[in-house]
């Protein structure tokens, strides 16, 4: 009971105030047939230290090289950014609804909204949604309301996640989802949405770079989109990639959505992670989730409170422009320190190194097998193998290695196909090792 | 005013942006040597794909970042700071060494898509933590995936759909009570559906005329929240879901003010079909500033098969996913859920077992009852009935003296207290939506009271020191109306 301050001494006290006698009779509060009457079938407590020893067990494993990649990155995180985090005036607060004692928490997210326009090349962003992938589909939801027409298109190259949340998301309305298939550099077709689009689409969706790793022409996307009247979504699920490629605001995209995890986010098994919504200026009204905006006091000092709330589900209700009320506000705040931290210098340089990392793995590993795309890339790339990775991967896995991820999963034309992924924490005598594993293993298959 | 509250001194810090901070050439941050050949996007990528710079982006030292973000933290007020009786999002104490827990290399290293077998354990905690939800609950099979309560009313709502629309007709509406959280509606019209509000009676709960009236055959589903945003008990829950169910609907209950209920009465048990938790409200996951929660969904046998995928299964000894399920919703996010959140709820059921959860809410029952008998006699109390976890005054003995709910909630940072919830729920005029948790000790529920008391008095004796309040934080009183008009929501160079 190590959390509850009050103890029977002082129910004593505050029970004859309220017309009860003992603790346990409150339950009379509720109708007679529905108080439980048995214990919670749950096991006994557990003191702190055999909690930390139970819980040290379960997370106990091999420590293993990973490739894997497709959508969660695995980026150092400096020491201050969990510092920032662990302050609990951040991290037991809630949202800002009473903005003269947050200050902290609307500055941070008024910071953070500037961070993801700057990157983006956005006029506006949001104070975040619970992560990329439903970023996507409330990217959708968005040109909905905005062009209420029939279709949207969506790039097999987006992550598939995205695609299978959109379908969720999407099922209640009657809205056609069709997918635009890639070409052999890896790119999406986009003949192939030239051919297909019509009035009738209310937006086109790329990913950036995209899950096959390769790098979309958004200019000649944009250009097709537009011409139809439709919205150009981009989604960045590798934001890291942005310190080197020009922002999709700056190439037409009206939307980008991303996933902020390689910010400052461990990989925590797939969450909590942290999407960001950026769009133009004139679409504000029509955007999901919580804005902060400037301000001032009575006394003209500049503040900061929740800001164009009327589209909002506790204002607006069933008219409200998304149901979201809790987002990923701590998430977007370790964003912001991570990126202050780096900073511009620093973000720029640890993109490169990604980007020189993996071009000397594509550069080995095209050695021993075929790279399956000829496009650019940044920081991770398809490699076919020479055999079927269920048999290849746990193998590798028994050397202590995560071979990457088999695309088999999401596209059954890719049975030998595996995503690779190389960040900063990969070095060269990982890469190598991976190719002399890879090597060996194929060899003794044959 | 007299200086013995937590509000009584301070020393706030002066902080400019971080864009407006720092200078060309700094940085915080260290990269060990390249060991591979450095390679140039400019002769790789195309040239109109290479960004040619950005304007404005910070510059800065790792002293200066820890400064400006210490300087912001203390300008926030969170549960570690102080009482925070913000009615509905049940703000409780959380729990420290969960939050180690939670950054065990061991999980906070995990890829979502690790294979299997090198993530056993990640499985079994989420597995259990399944079962755990399950019992407390009375509901069939749990899924962990959605990121808060909202998405679980939208997976809730989406199963709803999936399985009306199974047996030839997804129905039109969704009856939603006027004491309801805007998620609700907003989540059911996400959906497709048409909201039809359902007036509360004069106890401030549903009666089962009301819904007998509006139930017909187009209708879905009643949302509904037990106990209620008036913290009082839906006592005929049952009745209702028989005539809900009698003309073919379903019954969806918010689970946000579960933690009323933990062993004391099971929500499975009162004819509700689907549930969905909030990990951040009654687990004692922190709230983050806005984020992240996690908002879990329970439901009974017959909705089990809609899903969203995966869902965690025990082969033997080995933990799996499960993705063959044909007649799944999908999925609403990415991979499995926020894990590092569900770690914490885990966490603290074990911390906590059968006893010391039903302790938590029968002690958070006596903390709400106690502030609603000691408060009554100085602020209106519209439904005056034992309340479970929170309950809901008003500003109606005040409002001649021309102070309003707002008024008092600023008023009361000034003694050090957050403000509770106030203006909802929407059925009280100048609502003030108290929850003060288990989290609390009685000296401290004392003085909150005792502010309260001298508060109103203020309002009779010098309303002016309401209507300027806050005195004493960084800002005063913040035009929101400015903030409306000229949205700024970003900084700019």
């Amino acid at each position: 009971m190590r959390y509850i301050p009050n103890a029977e001494n002082d129910w004593g006290e505050m029970l004859p105030a309220i017309g009860f006698k003992r603790l346990e009779d409150l339950i009379n509060i509720l109708p007679e047939p529905l108080r439980l009457k048995e214990a919670l079938d749950l096991p006994s407590p557990l003191a702190e230290m055999e909690l930390v020893q139970h819980l040290l067990s379960l997370s106990e494993g091999k420590k293993m090289i990973s490739f894997l990649g497709a959508g969660a990155y695995d980026h150092f995180i400096p020491a201050v950014v969990d510092h920032v985090l662990r302050k609990s005036e951040f991290y037991t607060a809630y949202t800002p609804y009473q903005p003269e004692v947050s200050q902290g928490t609307l500055q941070a997210i008024f910071e953070f909204q500037t961070l993801i326009c700057q990157l983006t090349g956005m006029e506006v962003a949001n104070a975040s949604v619970y992560d990329g992938v439903s970023a996507v589909a409330e990217g959708i939801l968005m040109a909905q309301r905005l062009k209420g027409r029939k279709k949207c298109f969506l790039a097999r190259s987006v992550h598939p996640e995205s695609r299978i949340v959109t379908r969720t998301y999407t099922h209640p309305l009657a809205l056609e989802l069709k997918e635009i298939p890639y070409t052999a550099s890896g790119s999406t077709d986009l003949n192939a949405l030239r051919d297909q689009i019509d009035g009738e689409t209310n937006a086109v969706v790329l990913q950036q770079p995209n899950f096959l790793g390769c790098l979309e022409d958004l200019e000649e996307a944009a250009a097709i989109a537009h011409a139809q009247g439709a919205l150009l979504i981009v989604a960045v699920m590798e934001p890291l990639s942005l310190a080197l490629l020009q922002p999709p605001g700056l190439l037409g995209a009206d939307i980008v959505v991303g996933e902020g995890q390689s910010f400052g986010n461990a990989l925590s098994f797939g969450g909590p992670y942290v999407g960001f919504f950026a769009s133009k200026e004139s679409f504000l009204r029509a955007m999901p989730g919580r804005l902060v905006g400037e301000t001032v006091d009575r006394e003209g000092r500049r503040g900061f409170v929740l800001a164009v709330a009327t589209r909002e589900q506790h204002i607006r209700r069933e008219k409200a422009t998304s149901n979201i009320c809790t987002n990923q506000a701590l998430c977007a705040l370790a964003v912001l320190v991570y990126l202050s931290t780096l900073g511009k210098e620093g973000l720029k340089e640890l993109a490169r190194v990604n980007f020189s990392k993996c071009e000397y793995a594509k550069k080995r590993l095209g050695e021993l097998g075929r790279l399956r795309f000829s496009g650019p890339t940044f920081n991770e790339f398809v490699v076919t193998l020479d055999h079927d990775p269920q048999f290849i991967l746990p193998q590798l896995l028994q050397k202590g290695i995560i071979g990457g991820f088999p695309l088999k999963k999401f596209y059954p034309e890719m049975e030998r196909e595996v995503l690779i992924c190389v960040t900063e924490k990969i070095s060269r005598k990982n890469i190598d090792r991976l190719v002399e594993v890879l090597g060996s293993v194929s060899k003794e298959a044959k | 005013m007299k200086e013995n509250w937590p509000g009584a001194c301070g020393l706030i810090l002066e902080e400019p942006l971080i864009f407006e901070k720092g200078g060309k050439g700094r940085m915080g941050y260290s990269l060990p040597g390249l060991d591979v050949d450095e390679a140039d996007p400019e002769k790789i990528w195309p040239s109109k794909l290479i960004r040619k710079d950005w304007q404005g982006f910070p510059e800065m030292s790792e002293v200066e970042v820890v400064r400006h973000f210490t300087h912001l933290a203390q300008w926030n007020y969170g549960v570690d700071s102080g009482f925070y009786p913000l009615g509905s999002c049940t703000m409780k104490y959380n729990p420290k060494v969960n939050e180690d827990l939670a950054r065990l290399p061991g999980f906070s290293g995990l890829h979502p898509y690790q294979p299997e077998e090198v993530a056993q354990g990640a499985l079994r905690l989420m597995y259990d933590l399944q079962n755990f939800l399950c019992r407390i609950s009375g509901m069939d099979q749990v899924t962990l995936q959605p990121s808060a309560g909202a998405q679980g009313e939208l997976t809730g709502m989406l199963m709803v759909r999936a399985y009306l629309n199974a047996q030839g007709n997804p129905r039109k509406k969704v009856l939603v009570p006027d004491t309801a959280h805007g998620t609700n509606p907003a989540s059911s019209s996400l959906c497709g559906y048409q909201v039809i509000q359902v007036k509360s009676n004069e106890r401030g709960i549903l009666s089962p005329q009301g819904i007998e009236e509006k139930m017909d055959e187009d209708v879905a589903a009643l949302m509904i929240t037990n106990p209620n945003t008036l913290g009082l008990f839906e006592e005929h829950i049952c009745q209702i879901a028989e005539i809900v169910h009698h003309k073919g609907g379903q019954i969806y209950c918010d689970g946000a003010n579960l933690n009323a209920l933990m062993g004391l009465s099971r929500v499975g048990d009162m004819g509700v079909d689907v549930l969905h938790f909030n990990l951040h409200k009654t687990f004692s996951t922190p709230h983050g500033g806005g984020g992240p929660g996690a908002g879990p969904v329970g439901v009974k046998d017959h909705l089990v098969r809609y899903l969203p995928v995966p869902i965690i299964t025990k082969d033997q000894e080995r933990f799996r996913f499960d993705y063959d399920r044909p007649q799944s919703i999908g999925k609403v996010r990415s991979f499995y859920g926020n894990f590092g959140i569900l770690i914490r709820a885990y966490a603290y059921i074990l911390s906590m077992g059968p006893a010391g959860l039903k302790r938590a809410s029968l002690v958070a029952l006596l903390n709400a009852n106690y502030l609603r008998g000691k408060l009554k006699d100085f602020y209106f109390l519209p439904y005056d009935f034992p309340c479970m976890h929170e309950c809901v005054f008003s500003d109606r003995l005040q409002s001649q003296y021309g102070v309003t709910a707002l008024d008092i909630a600023k008023r009361l940072m000034d003694y050090g207290f957050h403000p509770p919830t106030i203006y909802f729920p929407l059925v009280v005029h100048g609502a003030l939506m108290i929850e003060p948790t288990e989290s609390e000790a009685k000296e401290t529920l004392d003085q909150f009271i005792a502010a309260m008391v001298q508060i109103a008095k203020e309002a009779q004796t010098d309303p002016g020191l309401l209507k300027n309040a806050p005195h004493k934080t960084k800002v005063s009183r913040l035009d929101e109306v400015l903030a409306n008009r000229k949205p700024k929501l970003r900084w700019k160079p």
